[in-house]
This record gives C-alpha cells, sequence and structure tokens, in this order.
C-alpha cells in the first residue's frame, strides 16, 4: 500500500458486502459527483467504494478527511449489526475502503456503547437496560436480574431517553435493526399527556397530525413557515430570530438569533468558498432528557422544515441530524420524513422555486454521552474520536469539517416555527422578560404522569409538577436539569422555571429535566450512580475529567459503604471539593464542568447524611 | 464574533511571513510583555520570564491542550484556559499563579500520581513538590493503570503503567511527523490506552521503528529496550552518560544526532527539538541503527 499499512485480517463474505453497502451508499446519498462516479467504476473485486490508486496518493489529510472519512462511523454501525461484533477483518477492510488508519478506526469503534470489538461468542440480540435515576428507583436491577434468569444477554446501559416509561430498554439486534418494544403508537404518544391541549405551541400537531405523512403535516399547517421565510428573506428571518430572543434549548442556553448571524456573516475567504452546514443535535442523552425523542418521533417533518429554514437563514446548503443511536423509532421517521419532503420538492435543488437548494443526512451516533458536546459531536460525525476540541474557535467559523456552522437542539429549532409565522417580537411576548417563548419539561422519577409538558416560560417548578399529576408520595427531592443539573428541595416549588429564576436558586434549567424523588427512595445509590455515569461517560481526553470523575465515584463509594470512615467524612468531603473545583476550573468542555454539579447539591441539600454512614 | 485567525492554517502563515510582523501586549502577573501576533499565552509568559509546567505541549508537536497542567487565568473567563493552546490576544490579563491555578495544577499532578506510575518522569515529581500534590488523600486502593509491560522487540518497550495520555507518540506518529499512524488513543474515559488496531504487536502494525514516539514520551512509558534492561538491571546512571552530537552518516539528508553514552556503550539516540533538519524526529536508522559502532 502507498501511505498507509494494513494487516492481513481478511474480511468474511458478510462483513464485505455490508461494508460496500455503507460506503457505496452513503456517497450515493451525499451526492458526491467524483467519488461517486469513482465508485460506481470501480472493478468488481474491490466493491463499489474502492480508490484508485493515484487518488490515494494525491488526497491526504484534510482532503480525504472531507470526502471519506466521515463515512466510518455508518460503516462501523454496519460491521456491528451485522456481525453483533466489529472484527479485525471486518475493521481492515472498512479501513482499506476508507482509507483510513486501522489504529485510529479501533481508537474510534473503542469509544462508542454499542461497538464491540471482542466476539461475543453468540449471535442473540443484546438488551440494553437503563440503570441511570429514572429506570434505577424503578428497578432496573431487578430487571436486568430477571431478564439474565430467562437466558437473555442483557447489558447494563445509560440512560436510554425513555424515563416517561422505566425500566427503559433497547434491543440491538443481530442482522436485524436495533429496536425499542415500548416503541408502539400508543407508547409513543402516551409521552404527551398534554397531547391536543389548543395552548400547546411545540406540541400542537401530536397526536393530530400523523408523523408519517407529509400531507398531513402539511394538512396541519406544515411548510407554511418556509414558504413565510422565503418571503422574508434570509436575513429578515435571521432578524425574527435574533428579535425573539431564543435561547438554545440544549441546555447552555445561547441566544440563537446571535448564532445564526455570525454564521450568515461569514464570508468566502481566500480561493475556497466556506461551505457552512445546518447540524442538529439529536444526540439527546443527558440522563431524564426524553423531548427531542418525542419531537422527533412525533412530529419528524416539523424538525426538517424548520432545519431547512435555519439553512436559507444562515446561507448553509447542507444540514446533518446527529441523532443518538439509541433512537431507532425517530431514526426511521426522520428518515421516512426526508424521502417525502425531497419526493415533495420541500429539500433538493431550488426548493419552492426560490432558489435555495438544501439537502439533510441522518447519521446515527453510536452510544457515547460526550456527543451532545456540540464540537465531540463535529468529530465524531466526521469520523474521529467523539473527543470536545478546544474553544475558541466557535462553530460559528470553524464548525463540522472545520468549516461555519449553526449548530442547534431540535426544541430550539421548533421554535423558529412560530418565531418566522407571526414574528420575533410576537415570540418574544410570550413567558416572561428573561426567557422567551415556551419551554419543553421531562418529567419522571415520582410523579403520577410522567411525560413531556409544555409551558410557557413563567410556570413554576410546583405548577408543572402539578400539571404531572403531582408527586407520588412526599416530596423530598428535584432533579433539575439532569446529572449535569442539581438537586433542589421541596422548599423550591415556587422556583419559576425559567433561565432567571433558576440561575438565581443557584440552579440550571438544562435541557428541562424534573425528575421528582418522593421521601422512600434512598437517595445514595441514585447519587453514586450519577457520579458513575460521568466516570463512564468522560472521554478520556483531559486529566481533571479523566482522573476526577474516577476519585469522584471512589470518595462517594467509600463514603457510602465503610462505616468506619466516620471519622473521615470531613476529609472526603474536602477531597469532593476539591475534585470538583479542579474539574470545573481545568476541564475542556461542559461534561467535566458539570460532572460533580449533582453530586454536590444532594450532599448540600442533605439528601444524603454522612453521619450515619 | 470575530474569527480567530487559524494558527494552522498554511495560508495565515504566508500571510504573516510576508507582512509586517505584528505585535500584541498583554498582561502576565501584572507584568506588561510584547509578543509576536499569533503567539500563544504560553510563549508569553515565557517571555516573561514565568515557567510553565507543561506535560502534553512540545515545541514541535501541534498542542492538543489534554493534560490541562498548563492552565492559566485569564481575566473574563469563566474557567481556566490552557496557556498552551490560547492565543495571545491585545488586552488579555492572565494570572499564573492565583488560587485557582495553583490548586488546578496541583490537582492534575496529583491525579496523576494516584493513578499513574510517575517514578520515571522527572519534571513532574518536581512540579508536584512545588504545586504540594499529594496522590497519597485518595488511599491505596484508588484506581491505577495497570498494564503489563509491552516488550514486543528489541528497539523499544511500551510501559503504559506510565502514560499519561498526552497524546504526543500519537501525534508524532500521526499528522505532527510521521504519518504512520501506527498507533491511536483507544477505549474511553478512564479505560482510554494508547494502543495499535486490536493491541496488535507492534511488528504487525504500522509501526515503522523511527522512534520518535520514544523521543516525545514524557513518562519513559515507552523507551529504549537498552534503557529498559539496564534500569532492570539497575545499571541506568543517567548522571553519567555524555551525549556526543554528531551528523547521522546513512544518507545525505544531514540529520543531527545526539548520542547518549554510558560505559562506552551508545544507550539512546535523540536528535535536538530546534534542529533545523530534523525538529527532533529521525528514522529507525539514525534513531537504532547503531550498533555497528560496537561491532567486533
Amino acid at each position: 500500500m502507498a501511505d498507509l499499512h494494513f494487516g492481513d485480517d481478511k474480511p468474511n463474505d458478510q462483513e464485505r458486502a455490508v461494508v460496500d453497502q455503507a460506503v457505496g451508499q452513503s456517497l450515493a446519498e451525499s451526492g458526491n459527483g467524483p467519488l461517486l462516479e469513482k465508485a460506481n467504476a470501480g472493478p468488481a473485486t474491490g466493491g463499489p467504494a474502492l480508490l484508485v490508486e493515484s487518488e490515494r496518493l494525491v488526497l491526504g489529510g484534510s482532503t480525504r478527511r472531507h470526502e471519506r472519512r466521515h463515512l466510518l462511523l455508518p460503516t462501523l454501525h454496519a460491521l456491528q449489526k451485522s456481525q453483533g461484533w466489529i472484527s479485525p477483518g471486518g475493521l481492515n477492510y472498512a479501513c482499506q475502503q476508507l482509507q483510513v488508519p486501522p489504529a485510529e478506526a479501533y481508537g474510534v469503534a473503542t469509544f462508542y456503547e454499542m461497538f464491540r470489538v471482542d466476539d461475543p461468542g453468540h449471535d442473540e440480540d443484546v438488551i440494553h437496560v437503563c440503570v441511570d435515576a429514572a429506570c434505577q428507583i424503578s428497578g432496573s436491577a431487578d430487571k436486568i436480574a430477571e431478564l439474565k434468569a430467562a437466558g437473555k444477554k442483557v447489558h447494563a446501559s445509560p440512560c436510554l431517553g425513555q424515563c416517561e416509561r422505566p425500566v427503559a430498554q433497547f434491543i440491538q439486534g443481530r442482522g436485524k435493526a436495533d429496536w425499542v418494544e415500548a416503541d408502539s403508537d400508543s407508547a409513543t404518544a402516551k409521552a404527551v399527556p398534554q397531547a391536543g391541549d389548543p395552548g400547546l405551541r411545540l406540541l400542537k400537531r401530536i397526536g393530530r397530525a400523523d408523523p408519517t405523512s407529509i400531507d398531513s403535516y402539511v394538512s396541519a399547517g406544515g411548510y407554511k413557515a418556509l414558504t413565510k421565510a422565503f418571503e422574508r428573506g434570509a436575513t429578515g428571518v435571521v432578524d425574527e430570530v435574533v428579535a425573539s430572543g431564543l435561547m438554545g434549548r440544549g441546555g447552555a442556553a445561547f441566544p440563537t438569533g446571535i448564532k445564526w448571524q455570525a454564521v450568515a456573516a461569514e464570508q468566502p475567504s481566500g480561493d475556497r468558498p466556506p461551505q457552512k452546514y445546518v447540524v442538529v443535535n439529536a444526540d439527546e442523552s443527558e440522563p431524564g432528557t426524553f423531548k427531542d425523542r418525542t419531537l422527533m418521533e412525533n412530529d419528524p417533518f416539523a424538525l426538517i422544515e424548520a432545519t431547512t429554514i435555519a439553512g436559507f437563514a444562515t446561507g448553509a446548503t447542507k444540514g446533518w441530524i446527529y441523532i443518538r443511536g439509541e433512537y431507532p423509532l425517530a431514526t426511521e421517521r426522520l428518515n421516512n420524513a426526508l424521502d417525502q419532503a425531497r419526493a415533495a420538492g420541500f429539500l433538493g435543488a431550488d426548493i419552492g422555486r426560490s432558489s435555495f437548494s438544501f439537502d439533510i443526512e441522518v447519521r446515527r451516533g453510536a452510544g457515547a454521552y460526550i456527543c451532545g458536546e456540540e464540537t465531540a459531536l463535529f468529530n465524531s460525525l466526521e469520523g474521529f474520536r467523539g473527543e470536545p476540541r478546544q474553544k475558541p474557535p466557535f462553530p460559528t467559523t470553524n464548525g463540522l469539517f472545520d468549516q461555519p456552522t449553526a449548530i442547534n437542539n431540535p426544541e430550539t429549532l421548533f421554535n423558529v416555527l412560530d418565531i418566522v409565522m407571526d414574528g420575533g417580537a410576537t415570540y418574544a411576548a410570550i413567558g416572561t422578560d428573561g426567557s422567551n417563548g415556551s419551554k419543553l419539561f421531562c418529567l419522571s422519577g415520582n410523579v403520577v404522569n410522567p411525560g413531556v409538558y409544555e409551558v410557557d416560560f413563567g410556570a413554576t417548578l410546583g405548577e408543572v409538577l402539578d400539571l404531572a399529576g403531582g408527586v407520588v408520595g412526599t416530596l423530598s427531592s428535584v432533579l433539575l436539569g439532569g446529572a449535569a443539573g442539581s438537586f433542589v428541595g421541596p422548599d423550591r416549588l415556587d422556583m419559576p422555571l425559567t433561565f432567571e429564576g433558576s440561575r438565581a436558586a443557584g440552579a440550571s434549567l438544562g435541557s428541562g429535566v424534573i425528575m421528582a424523588f418522593n421521601e422512600d427512595v434512598e437517595m445514595w445509590p441514585v447519587v453514586t450512580r450519577i457520579a458513575e455515569f460521568f466516570k463512564n461517560e468522560s472521554c478520556g481526553q483531559c486529566v481533571p475529567c479523566r482522573i476526577g470523575t474516577v476519585r469522584q465515584h471512589e470518595t462517594l463509594v467509600k463514603l457510602g459503604t465503610a462505616p468506619g470512615l466516620n471519622g473521615s467524612a470531613p476529609d472526603a468531603l474536602r477531597l469532593l471539593d476539591d475534585i470538583d473545583l479542579a474539574m470545573k476550573d481545568a476541564s475542556i468542555c461542559g461534561l467535566g464542568h458539570t460532572a460533580a454539579t449533582a453530586v454536590r447539591s444532594a450532599i448540600d441539600l442533605g439528601l444524603v447524611s454522612l453521619e450515619h454512614r | 464574533m470575530t474569527a480567530p485567525s487559524g494558527p494552522n492554517s498554511a495560508t495565515d502563515t504566508s500571510n504573516t511571513l510576508t507582512a509586517v510582523e505584528t505585535k500584541v501586549t498583554l498582561k502576565i502577573d501584572g507584568q506588561e510583555v510584547e509578543v509576536a501576533s499569533g503567539a500563544s499565552v504560553l510563549d508569553a509568559c515565557t517571555a516573561a520570564g514565568i515557567e510553565t509546567p507543561t506535560l502534553c505541549y512540545a515545541e514541535n508537536l501541534t498542542p492538543v491542550n489534554a493534560c490541562r497542567v498548563c492552565v492559566v487565568e485569564q481575566s473574563g473567563s469563566r474557567t481556566l484556559v490552557p496557556s498552551c493552546s490560547r492565543q495571545a490576544e491585545d488586552g488579555m490579563e492572565i494570572q499564573t499563579d492565583s488560587e485557582r491555578v495553583r490548586h488546578s495544577r496541583k490537582m492534575v499532578l496529583e491525579f496523576l500520581g494516584s493513578g499513574v506510575d510517575l517514578s520515571q518522569a522527572d519534571p513532574l515529581a518536581r512540579w508536584s513538590e512545588q504545586y504540594e500534590a499529594d496522590p497519597s488523600r485518595y488511599g491505596t486502593e484508588a484506581e491505577k493503570i495497570e498494564e503489563p509491560v509491552r516488550v514486543q522487540d528489541e528497539l523499544y518497550i511500551r510501559d503504559y503503567d506510565k502514560c499519561v495520555l498526552c497524546y504526543k507518540c500519537v501525534e508524532a506518529c500521526g499528522d505532527d511527523a510521521q504519518h504512520t499512524f501506527a498507533i491511536a488513543v483507544a477505549g474511553r474515559g478512564f479505560g482510554a490506552r494508547i494502543s495499535t488496531e486490536f493491541d496488535t504487536e507492534l511488528p504487525d502494525s504500522a509501526c515503522v521503528y523511527c522512534g520518535n514516539c520514544v523521543a516525545v514520551c514524557p513518562t519513559n512509558a515507552l523507551q529504549f529496550k537498552t534503557e529498559f534492561d539496564l534500569r532492570k538491571a539497575d545499571n541506568w546512571r543517567a548522571d553519567e552518560q555524555t551525549v556526543t552530537q554528531t551528523v547521522c552518516s546513512y544518507c545525505g539528508v544531514g540529520c543531527n544526532l545526539e548520542l547518549h553514552v554510558q560505559d562506552e556503550t551508545i544507550v539512546k539516540v535523540t536528535s535536538p527539538n530546534d534542529h533545523s533538519v530534523t525538529s527532533g524526529h529521525l528514522c529507525i536508522k539514525g534513531r537504532f541503527g547503531w550498533q555497528y559502532v560496537h561491532g567486533e
């Protein structure tokens, strides 16, 4: 080989076939002209993706990254699905086809929860059972024992994003698609107890429009916003989004309009015009969060329309939806919706004779919380390990493939539809002074009716809990904002669930998690599990997080299990403080910055008593 | 939002070369420092005469800012910033010895000391003392990296108990020097390790034995087999070694070699990082092909 070294391991026929298909199909879908021609012209022996020798020599480094490397993740998915693992022969063949160094591809394969690189020794389905808070307190340990006793292959999994229906399970198929047993239509609709309520904004079509039919979506008012966006013009749309004061719903609450403005302002420089991108961060993995799953399963066309508007407004011609791998139904519905939108002329060249061209590609994650961090997501999508990048530079200038990128959460984009239709000022009048519009909250744990709820900003924690039918038993605490959020006590029920209200209370809305715990729940295991979650999900790149999360977990376990440590509790608390501060101050990304927040709040709140341990 | 000029972009570099060199002025610990535009905060600290501990940084590699031991406090920044990869800007105010900086540096050193064998990582021991890092706080049962020493050939060994995951070897093997890509980071979190694909033995991997990974390793996780054997025999005497500079005789490129000699025997070969030809990197012949010197 001219420049890369490959081992001698050979693929079996199935592996060869699935790699060829994954690579060839993806190239076809991406519409990558020159490569596609070469692919089709490739000799039969090498499959559709064979590169010619001269190309390999010429296309090095970043060019290779742009044109081929990003197919690594879909190709690994194809191997895992076909064989139940990624074998040396399969990986080697994928690397040859994609021109990726095998050591790097192995590094990528070993990064994700859903991939394994050792032979499982069986070809059965594997049931992933969630062990995070909402499921943990609903008996995931028992469920795992039960399934194992029945001879099933079980994998203890971090939050699967189905917190409204614990104990959550996700089944990884062998030779067939992954699926979620609870994903029957009724179970999906049940995730939105308010469905049909005339006051809804973001959830208004759920239960009313058929998520599998574009005709139904259009009848329900769909694609009016895109038409309106064309009328307003790109700058007009950005202006309205700025005027709306919309803030990102993924957890960081950054003003969406400012982000779009920055991407729109990026001009061609040098000899290469910038290819701008819109990326939808649908890697919803914050424990307790399932709103984006619900939106995508029940109203996929709305996300596609809003993403198209984002592309039009910022000058991007390509959109990507990076969706978490554990969401098979949402993925299927999005892909179906994309096909229908393309067929109806809402995607592709010259949409609605506007001369605006745009298309969207869906990419599945493979199980890694960190890939919800925007720059880690870019790396993951590009076929690298999902390790966050140092910021600055920010995505608006150096995002996906190092190009200007607007990256938004699905819920954020849903808001854009009404903003474009009604204008930013109308939208800004909804909610409070500091938090405009409405917000989705994911209620789970000890509430009567778990699910996704929508309220205009301003509602208090108590009011939202009441919407969900109130608490089962006596409330002891609420986990607000997810594992990266914090626990608050029953004395905070009058806290307004706004950005400013939560900030004033020293908490954060995060991704909209409201997980209730009653007095019957033993909190120590819950808090320890949160620490374990961060330990498991740290990407390992920076020292403060890679080792700090381990030491935090160890210290908690020690406090919880060794009664003889009574006297050393103050030392342990000091240690936790020291670890916390270093992770907050010196970690690269938000995972490390927030890895101690929930743990500390639980201790401060007295949810876990150290005295009698 | 303004685009920070990309230090890695080829076009930017050429612009800098042709344009009149511009300067930026910033304050480090209250002291005004002027550095060339494009310089890092670390460069500015060095210019101000302030020593900054670094681990994953090397002058001949792209900064990966993973170790976080070089963090400094920048006014207006919520978190500390890695000095190695943050570009110096006009008007920046940097603290290098604040309580927060000292705390994070101490904790990074302490974390590493609690999980990794730093016994042969000389500067780390000194810094650990300076920042009062106390790895014993985590108890004897704290999880450690436990890997067998990989001795797979006669040229160099890999002892990942000593690995701090600074990424330097990966960079030297890959885009920053050798473009061989024999190793990468595999796994995640505390389980992340430097690895070939499926932990394939080095002779079967893409490794070309340039030894550039060994040269950049800051903790001796990678070492010459000669050094490994001498250490095992308790006969590694670094203080007594002499270093002789010469030019490699194998080809006409003109790489500078530094021959580390103990008991009149070459025990290790390096090349100066600031050498215009090598930037510290060599090939298998210059690095390991010196046995003929001692031939019968």
